[in-house]
């Protein structure tokens, strides 16, 4: 269909009334592309570090995921037992094939059945780690790759990640500075998570779990 | 999709009518409106946001080509297809032609507006590919033979006797055979329904929020999780896009994530936001192995440069349908086609034309509120009266109210004629009214007083009162 591509391109610029862009106000809008601006940044997501973990943790509360914090990475498999307990959940978990992950003392916690793979229809509970938190809205940031499949951020009814403090950040554009820091390309998928699925769909009544996750819960790990 | 525009009046009238759908309305004021305003007192900064994206909408709006084919060649670097479309009947083609490559026999779909606005379902179907909607509002209306009431929450005319008899009438093939009308067990009833049609679609189709031309991403947001389980399990991936989607970097998305969500239902950010850039990469053990965008133009290209160019600012957000009280007071159906309320009144004209959508901008009190919530500025009172202008230049409007303006303007314009005729007219409404405040039924002007009391004059005409004033002033 490139007839309509140049159908709709002519009839832009005819609109704008002007040709194609290109001397130095194409040279502009690329630098734009290349050094993106940011806009205007709320002062509540401009905080001291430990501020921004606070309001993560308000945020991500009020979006009704639920919060539990431990000191060092080794205790985060007894607090994901501990919290399976709790809510009376199964003990089988399909968790992310990721190396940090795999390096905690999961073998403490007899009671846990782990897989390492994406997830399938009937895994109940999944366990994964996210690229960062952003304070301002309470939100995961999870990127997509072998070690992080997005079925497991969806298909499970308990979705369970284990985020340590020094990756939660401000703002929306300090998660995307993080990202292009790695100097890696961009995951097939970005998943923002603020809080579990929902919908008000039948008469504005909200009602959590309608086809992504009905619980969130998230380990922070301090140290 | 069958259009009723035309019948506006009639529509109305029967939504005022019905009594269920009046009660479903209700909602409306309880959940977006209440949590819109609080969304807002929580953001300090929330007025300086919606200047800051009426700019950087108005920016993309002037270089669109440029950031479309940006955004295409992105797409095409990182393994995705860009197809461009015209019209509904090229957009359906393109997606028939994907799924047949595939051989699909069943698709999924995410909520799209887009695809309502080119009938995509019907399409489908009619080449014997059965689409199957899974956010949960469209999944009801899609059982219910009907189309959305609103654009994000397309089921918020029903209650939930209405759900549960669609759901009844349609579950009893996956084991519900229990009538079920708490909204708990009626969301885990199509919860189950619709976890089958995920894992077992070929192909799904979601729509785009916003198309990154940065890095040729495209964005959804919800809060079901349902447009995710629609890209990432089948085979195939389909965004269908409009063309004005396109915004150049992540932060721009940013500043729009900012407005989008605490317009629409008063959330911080919606539960869902999703970034999706190509195919799956070859390590990956997920995600669809095809991803295609559509950008359809469908008469856009044609608003930049004129008086409705700034409605392509839109995001989509219903702030606009959720605080007019004229939807409030009838709902989507009586719009008569995709778009509803404010944004619908001014959109819905120039996509199907004039002439069928006329009585859409007339359907407006003019009260201002759509414009006053809008995120992005759009001055949607004024662009309902340019088409109102255009409609009467273009003789489109029924002689009886031509007549009734000509005859206005010729009384107006003769001051001694225009004191007579009110001084007149009050007189007589006083006599009407029979010593009451209001009248309850005006000869001549029933269908205005079917609804409301007239209020009948107070005291002396304006033009008196000013004569007065002069006089003690001087
Ligand atoms: S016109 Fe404004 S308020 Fe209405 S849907 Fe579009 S962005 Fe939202």
């Amino acid at each position: 269909m490139n007839e309509a591509r140049e159908q709709s391109l002519a009839t832009i610029r005819r609109g704008l009334k002007r040709g194609p862009l290109d001397g130095t106000r194409r040279v502009e809008l690329e630098t734009r592309l290349a050094h993106p601006l940011r806009h205007l940044i709320p002062t509540r997501a401009q905080g001291s570090h430990s501020e921004q973990v606070a309001m993560w943790i308000r945020m991500a509360e009020y979006a009704l995921a639920t919060v539990d914090q431990v000191a060092r990475p080794n205790d985060a498999p007894a607090a994901v037992a501990a919290f399976l307990a709790r809510e009376n959940l199964p003990t089988a978990i399909v968790m992310a094939p990721d190396a940090e992950l795999a390096a905690l003392p999961w073998e403490s916690q007899s009671l846990l059945h782990i897989e390492r793979r994406a997830a399938r229809d009937g895994d109940q509970v999944s366990v994964t780690t996210a690229f960062a938190g952003i304070a301002e809205t309470g939100t995961l940031m999870l990127c997509s790759g072998p070690d992080s499949p997005t079925t497991l951020n969806f298909l499970p009814d308990t979705h369970i990640v284990l985020l340590p403090t020094a990756w939660i950040v401000g703002s929306y554009e300090d998660g995307w500075d993080l990202l292009r820091a790695t100097g890696e390309a961009m995951p097939r998928t970005i998943n923002y998570i603020t809080g579990p699925s929902r919908s008000g769909d039948i008469e504005q009544t909200m009602q959590l779990g309608a086809h992504g996750p009905l619980r969130l819960h998230i380990v922070l790990i301090s140290a | 999709m069958q259009v009723t525009t035309q019948a506006f009046q009639r529509n109305a009238g029967a939504a005022l009518h019905n009594p269920a759908l009046q009660k479903a309305l209700k909602n409306i004021k309880i959940g977006f409106v209440r949590k819109r305003a609080a969304a807002v007192a929580k953001l300090p900064e929330f007025e300086a946001l919606r200047e800051a994206g009426r700019e950087l909408k108005n920016h993309v709006l002037d270089h669109l080509d440029f950031y479309l084919e940006q955004f295409e060649t992105k797409v095409i670097e990182s393994g995705g297809q860009v197809h461009w479309a015209q019209d509904a009947a090229e957009a359906n083609q393109i997606v028939l032609e994907i799924c047949q490559s595939v051989n699909a026999r069943r698709v999924t779909k995410g909520k799209s507006m887009i695809s309502e606005e080119i009938g995509l379902n019907d399409f489908l179907e009619a080449h014997g590919i059965r689409p199957v909607e899974t956010d949960l509002g469209e999944y009801i209306i899609q059982l219910r033979h009907e189309h959305p009431s609103h654009i994000i929450a397309p089921a918020v005319h029903l209650n939930r006797e209405q759900v549960a008899d669609a759901f009844q009438a349609h579950h009893a093939p996956y084991g519900f055979t229990e009538r079920r009308e708490e909204p708990r067990a009626l969301m885990d009833e199509a919860r189950q329904v619709l976890r089958q049609q995920f894992l077992q679609a070929e192909v799904g189709i979601t729509g785009a929020n916003f198309c990154i031309a940065e890095t040729g991403t495209t964005v959804i947001v919800t809060n079901e999780g349902n447009g995710d389980l629609t890209q990432i399990l089948p085979k195939v991936h389909i965004a269908l896009a409009s063309i004005e989607k396109v915004v150049p970097t992540f932060e721009d998305v940013s500043l729009l994530l900012r407005l989008l969500a605490r317009s629409a239902t008063g959330q911080e950010l919606s539960v869902y936001t999703t970034f999706s850039t190509g195919p799956r990469r070859a390590e990956d053990a997920d995600g669809p192995e095809q991803f295609h965008v559509v950008l359809l133009d469908n008469g856009r290209s044609g608003m930049l440069g004129g008086e409705f160019q700034d409605m392509l600012r839109c995001i989509r957000c219903a702030a606009c349908l959720n605080h007019c009280p004229v939807y409030g007071a009838i709902g989507g159906h009586a719009y008569g086609w995709v778009y509803p309320g404010p944004m619908g009144s001014v959109l819905t004209p120039q996509l199907i034309g004039i002439e069928v959508a006329g009585p859409l901008p007339n359907a407006s009190t003019f009260c201002g509120r759509c414009e006053d919530v809008c995120p992005v500025h759009i001055p949607l009172p004024k662009m309902m009266r340019h088409w109102r202008e255009q409609e009467f230049a273009r003789h489109l409007i029924p002689m009886t109210t031509r007549f009734g303006l000509g005859l206005w303007a010729f009384v107006a314009r003769n001051p001694k004629l225009y004191r007579l005729a009110t001084n007149l007219g009050s007189w007589l409404l006083r006599r009407l009214a029979g010593g009451k405040g209001r009248i309850r039924s005006l000869p001549l002007a029933r269908g205005w007083t079917a609804w409301r009391d007239l209020p009948v004059p107070q005291g002396r005409t304006f033009q008196q009162q000013w004569a007065t004033r002069r006089e003690n002033q001087s």
